[in-house]
């Protein structure tokens, strides 16, 4: 029987499997071509993920401005640096000790705590859907952004245009 | 195994972190060192959402927003700095950057 909740977990597996799989070949490809094709399928893994969690908008700004903007950024700079050098050498640095250390760390604090923590935040418990509203997520987005969050708003406005003049300026031949 | 609940997308979030940081602190390449960056920012952004979702509040997702803001913000200076590198130092090898090491 294909019920809700059974196709919600079989959507779940396959976007986390699509996100897990793509950020090991990312972070794992000699070509650096190749590690941005990854990347695009593990964002779109997580896309899909908003989507399964009702979070529509999210899911848009996540293709349009991720997958649309920043991944065309990535590929613009590695086609204007040339890469073919970077890729004939080691591609590792010799930090596997200390890297496999902080993962160990991180990933045994993460794990027990969800082992652990999962009564008192109420954590392991299917969330109950919300009431069906007249309004979409996006109205609803909109109404929290620009009454409750209009201050910091307005500073990741400033933000954008500091990170757009600063790029400009470092991109320049000669400032 | 399901239903799915908020400590799956948590453990799901915790794995994708674990790999960035590996990223991060292993690959020699900018390019990929900015990729795994963006991994992480998406961790974050996977915690906000399903915390949103299990509290059933529009908060999560606006600070999702926000975070999506900063790493647009990170990647557009981050590869302006490495097209600038690449063009006083010819490499996009970060260790082979060490002017202030001696």
């Amino acid at each position: 029987m294909l019920t809700p909740e059974l196709t919600q977990a079989i959507s779940f597996y396959i976007f986390a499997a699509m996100v897990l799989a793509g950020g090991i070949l990312t972070i794992t490809r000699r070509n650096a071509v190749h590690s941005a094709m990854f990347l695009i399928v593990s964002l779109m893994g997580v896309a899909g993920l908003y989507l399964l969690q009702q979070a529509e908008f999210l899911f848009a700004v996540q293709i349009v401005l991720y997958i649309g903007g920043i991944m065309v950024l990535f590929l613009f700079v590695i086609m204007l640096v040339n890469l073919d050098q970077a890729a004939k050498e080691k591609q590792f640095s010799g930090q596997w000790a200390i890297a496999l250390a902080c993962v160990a760390l991180v990933g045994a604090q993460v794990f027990w705590f969800l082992g652990k923590g999962g009564a008192p935040f109420k954590i392991a418990q299917p969330g109950i859907l919300p009431a069906a509203s007249a309004l979409g997520n996006t109205e609803q987005l909109a109404d929290v952004l620009f009454q409750e969050y209009l201050l910091p708003f307005e500073v990741a406005s400033i933000l954008l245009l500091v990170a757009v003049v600063g790029s400009v300026v470092m991109a320049k031949k000669r400032i | 195994m399901y239903p799915i609940t908020t400590a799956h997308y948590i453990a799901l979030s915790a794995a994708l972190l674990l790999i960035g940081t590996v990223g991060v602190l292993t690959r020699r390449n900018i390019v990929i060192i900015l990729m795994s960056i963006e991994l992480i920012l998406n961790a974050v952004n996977i915690n906000l959402v399903a915390f949103s979702q299990a509290l059933h509040s529009l908060s999560g997702q606006v600070f999702a927003i926000f975070v999506i803001t900063d790493a647009v913000a990170e990647a557009a200076v981050g590869l302006g700095i490495l097209i600038a590198l690449f063009r006083n130092k010819e490499t996009v090898l970060a260790d082979e950057v060490d002017l202030l090491k001696w």
